[in-house]
């Protein structure tokens, strides 16, 4: 899949690349180690600027919902 | 008030199938639709891993809407999800930010191993879709709840896709085809059987 940044192309594939092999034989299989940071922050440091330069709202895209109360609630009676 | 909707999809794959592939089911043919995909802020904690992405897609709009929304028309969406490996779950809570003024779509989805068949892969889905947009605010939510399912029937279809790819059933025939073949070859045979009986008939002079 493309990147946001079309200069980030390369970094983003080394790095899914790297996160994929280290996910599936890694992280599945219990083991919590990162051996991919070095990739992880040139690509990230690409990404970010490709952000600031297209001007998407940075608070918004920071911000975690997930697990949070941000979360959407269920509403009542909806058998949930 | 906005609009909620659940719905279960089951995936005929083990939830270590569809784990290993989840963060391959871009691209794939029911996807044209997703533009990017960008990962923001990964960690892992414990046997968790969590991780928030930025994805984009085009997003075409109704004639009618077209007053609210000025092109461009992507729609860029955050999508955080928890891995968890040991209790075997797969969180996923998906938003738009942009346009969020004219109609916000939230979806949480969880995956987790089929109670009824340990072999499968359940995932529950909820959606919030609202619009705060005075005297169209129904409009907008009826056809973003419209939109919305659309793309997760698309969604549904792609991880399938994705999943048949790596880890195939031995009889990948749809059982649907196989009825349809089936009524195929009875229309054939009453055919058969049938022309004897209409050739013989007496022609009209």
């Amino acid at each position: 899949m493309n990147s946001v940044g079309e200069e980030c192309q390369e970094l983003k594939k080394a790095y899914d690349e790297c996160f994929n092999k280290w996910f599936s034989e890694r992280f599945l299989k219990g083991v919590t180690d990162d051996s991919c940071a070095d990739h992880f922050r040139v690509y990230q440091e690409c990404v970010k600027k490709a952000i600031k330069e297209k001007k998407l709202d940075l608070w918004e895209l920071e911000k975690d919902v997930l697990g949070t109360e941000r979360e959407q609630k269920v509403p009542p009676g909806s058998g949930k | 008030m906005g609009k909620f909707y659940t719905a279960s999809v089951v995936y005929k794959w083990t939830w270590e199938q569809v784990a290993q592939v989840f963060w391959m089911r871009y691209p794939n043919p029911y996807s044209k639709h997703v533009l990017t995909e960008d990962v923001l802020a990964r960690r892992v904690s414990g046997n968790c891993l969590y991780t928030r992405r930025l994805l984009t897609k085009t997003n075409p709009v109704p004639r009618w809407g077209e007053r609210f929304i000025p092109g461009p028309r992507n729609v860029c969406i955050v999508e955080e999800s928890i891995i968890d490996s040991s209790g075997h779950t797969i969180t996923t809570y998906t938003r738009n930010i942009a346009m969020h003024h004219v109609m916000s779509v939230e979806e949480k989805c969880v995956y987790r191993v089929n109670p009824e068949n340990s072999k499968w892969t359940l995932c529950e889905k909820s959606a919030w879709v609202s619009s705060a947009v005075f005297g169209f605010g129904a409009a907008i939510q009826a056809f973003g709840l419209d939109r919305f399912k659309k793309n997760a029937t698309k969604a549904t279809r792609g991880f399938e896709y994705i999943l048949e790819k790596w880890f195939p059933h031995p009889q990948p025939v749809h059982s649907t085809d196989k009825l349809k073949d089936k009524a195929r070859k009875v229309a054939e045979a009453a055919k058969a059987k049938a022309s004897p009986i209409m050739s013989a008939r007496p022609q009209p002079s």
